[in-house]
């Protein structure tokens, strides 16, 4: 079976007075009905990954690619028009902050049915019908209150819900979560995971879970890509992950503090220049 | 303190909530009704300081008003029944007070250069200069806003250069020689306009006044021959304030539009497939609309208060001319009845654009 979504040597680069900035630097990966975790540090070219898929970076950015193909068909210079059609209904995204991923002047509603109603063609009435569907699978109690509700007016695992109440409900094959809790108190993270890992397993998609948070990832993916400086450095099972080969990933693990061997004191990454440019560990 | 219930009918339109829950809606409007109450009390006090304040200048400029009135040759008995007649002689408070109550009445003392009461002057002057800065800023607004929109969507491209310069030049551009200019290419030259003033003399006052706007005034007579009269007199003196007010204004919508655009929420709405036109209007421009109504009400006021220069160079009647003209006259009276009208105009677009971001913006609390 073809993957959902197959990605080779994938580069993204932004012109700066200082020469070509490579924020993305060949990286490839196929996804298939599962949950992928994405994990690297910040700024390693996780979002522009993201967004690359999307097609979504903005110029002066550019992206190249060997191949970016979605359920066998190339979406690669694919025009906007085209583009604009696969985007919602078929990739979709959920960024970090609800504070700011929501249009604080339009009402929940509006904007769950906006892009709902932009795919299917809808009536009104089939769409509130939808929205208040999709609020209730993210397990919001009153979703005709929220459904009138302005996105200041509601909290923040709320406002995650919300997005992915309004991500889902055009149906799309696959998700990237661009570090979907991050931004969310402690207190509601595991509950906004919860359901998002049900939706997205009763839905069989594709999920690219998109973190900085190695534990979370572990736990939460059935396969881990971990990305330093733009490239992925290493791939493998999420199961696998204690048994890392690559130092980077080894760094992460021993800079985490651990239940089972506490330390005196925790490791600190050291990087080395060599792995900016060496090939990845793993399958490849 | 007063606090005037302006809900009017809460949750116009939405079903009752069930179970006696107030619906987000209803609560939101409630909220609202109150805080317009306190900015109804607050536009009183300001109202209030712009008197005094014109009253204290009234008082401290060294004209002295009884001269103004009895003449230079009266006797020191008649000067002083006049000084008793106009109220001099009393406290300062009380002639406050006694100013107040004539303003609120509408009584600004007669004018000594024209003769008739001050109020009566305003009158006729006061609608001109509206007539004029309402096309102004309508031109401003339909012709700015799109631009501005446009610039900052196509950072960068031609259609942002062109808009630099048009603005550049708006801003550093002296209004009488432009103003000189124009007449001379389009009324002198090309005889496309009407001349200088509102009307050509054969329809000076053939329009019976209604609102005092020559424009509506004939539509509402039906009287197109005037209405075309009057536009062609307008259109000139209006698209320079226009060109003016489209500076500032499209310069406004481009810095309000570029900050949006980085905003989170676009890419949301860009994720979901929306084509980049809905992603501009829908989106980012409805979150502009709040600081784009207090620009252009800005941008309105000051075309109220500031075209002096336009109706001298257009032989325009309004209310910066006359008042100028009072000023260099000694005329008090005129000088002081009119800054009241345009102070209160300012407060009352103030008032204006904060009722609207009040209904506007979900937010405001
Ligand atoms: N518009 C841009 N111009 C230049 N560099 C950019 C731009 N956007 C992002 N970058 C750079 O790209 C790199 C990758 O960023 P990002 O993908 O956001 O990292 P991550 O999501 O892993 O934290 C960062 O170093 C960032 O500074
Ligand atoms: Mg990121």
């Amino acid at each position: 079976m073809s993957p959902l979504l197959s990605v080779r040597n994938l580069r993204v680069d932004f012109p700066t007075r200082s020469g070509m900035f490579e924020a993305v630097r060949g990286v490839g990966f196929d996804l298939g009905r599962e949950r992928l975790g994405v994990v690297g540090e910040s700024g390693s070219g996780k979002t522009m990954a993201g967004r690359a898929i999307l097609g979504l970076v903005r110029p002066p950015g550019k992206v190249t690619a060997e191949r970016m193909e979605l359920g066998g068909e190339s979406i690669l210079n694919l025009p906007e028009s085209r583009m604009r059609r696969l985007r919602g209904s078929r990739i979709s995204m959920v960024m970090q902050d609800p504070k700011f991923s929501l249009n604080p002047v339009m009402t929940v509603g509006r904007q769950i049915m906006e892009g709902y109603r932009l795919h299917t063609g809808e009536s009104r009435a089939a769409a509130r019908d939808k929205a208040l569907e999709m609020l209730r699978a993210v397990q919001i109690r009153d979703p005709e209150r929220v459904f009138d509700a302005y996105p200041h007016e509601v909290s923040g695992g709320m406002g995650q819900r919300i997005m992915i109440a309004m991500m889902l409900a055009p149906d799309p094959e696959i998700l990237i979560a661009d570090e979907p809790t991050s931004a969310l108190d402690v207190s509601v993270r595991n509950e906004v995971l919860r359901i998002l890992d049900r939706l997205v397993g009763a839905r069989g998609m594709g999920l690219i879970f998109i973190s900085h948070d190695l534990n979370l990832v572990a736990q939460f993916c059935d396969r881990v890509l971990i990305m330093y400086a733009g490239r992925v450095v290493e791939e493998l099972p999420a199961r696998d992950l204690h048994a890392a080969r690559h130092p980077y990933t080894q760094g992460l693990l021993n800079s985490l503090p651990r239940l089972d061997r506490p330390v005196e004191r925790l490791a600190v990454l050291r990087r080395q220049q060599g792995w900016r440019d060496a090939p990845p560990e793993g399958a490849a | 303190m007063v606090q005037p219930d302006m809900t009017g009918q809460p949750g116009r339109g939405t079903p009752p909530p069930a179970g006696g829950v107030p619906s987000a809606r209803a609560a939101r409007l409630r909220r609202r009704a109150r805080s317009l109450g306190g900015l109804v009390l607050s536009l009183a006090l300001t109202l209030l300081g712009l008197l005094l304040v014109t009253f204290v200048i009234g008082r401290v400029m060294p004209i002295d008003p009884v001269l103004k009135v009895v003449g230079e040759r009266a006797t020191q008995a008649q000067y002083e029944a006049a000084r008793i007649a106009m109220g001099l002689d009393k406290p300062l408070w009380q002639q406050f007070l006694l100013y107040m109550g004539e303003v609120l009445r509408g009584d600004f003392g007669r004018s000594i250069s024209t003769g008739h009461p001050v109020a009566q002057d305003l009158r006729r002057v006061f609608p001109a200069t509206v007539e004029l800065a309402s096309l102004g800023t309508l031109i401003g607004v339909c012709v700015g806003v799109p631009l501005g929109v446009v610039a900052a969507a196509r950072r960068g491209g031609w259609i942002d250069q062109i808009a630099r310069v048009v603005a550049l030049v708006g801003y550093s551009m002296p209004i009488f020689w432009l103003g000189l200019m124009g007449l001379l290419l389009f009324y002198g030259i090309l005889g496309w306009v009407g001349g200088p003033g509102r009307q050509g003399i054969i329809y000076d006052g053939m329009v019976p006044t209604v609102t005092g706007l020559i424009l509506v005034d004939s539509l509402i007579a039906g009287d197109w021959a005037a209405f075309r009269d009057a536009f062609s007199h307008i259109v000139l003196p209006a698209s320079l304030l226009g060109y003016f007010s489209l500076a500032y204004i499209s310069r406004m919508t481009r810095s309000f539009m570029l900050e949006q655009l980085s905003a989170e929420y676009v890419v949301t709405a860009r994720v979901k497939g929306l084509s980049e036109r809905r992603v501009i209007w829908g989106h980012a421009f409805r979150n502009i609309l709040v600081p784009l109504i207090t620009v252009i009400a800005l941008s309105f006021g000051s075309l109220l208060e500031g075209s002096v220069l336009t109706e001298i160079v257009f032989s325009w009647p309004g209310i910066g001319q006359y008042i100028t003209k009072a000023l260099l006259a000694g005329d008090m009276n005129a000088v002081l009845g009119g800054t009241v009208v345009v102070g209160t105009c300012f407060v009352a677009l103030n008032l204006l654009s904060d009722i609207l971001y009040r209904l506007l913006d979900p937010r405001a609390k």
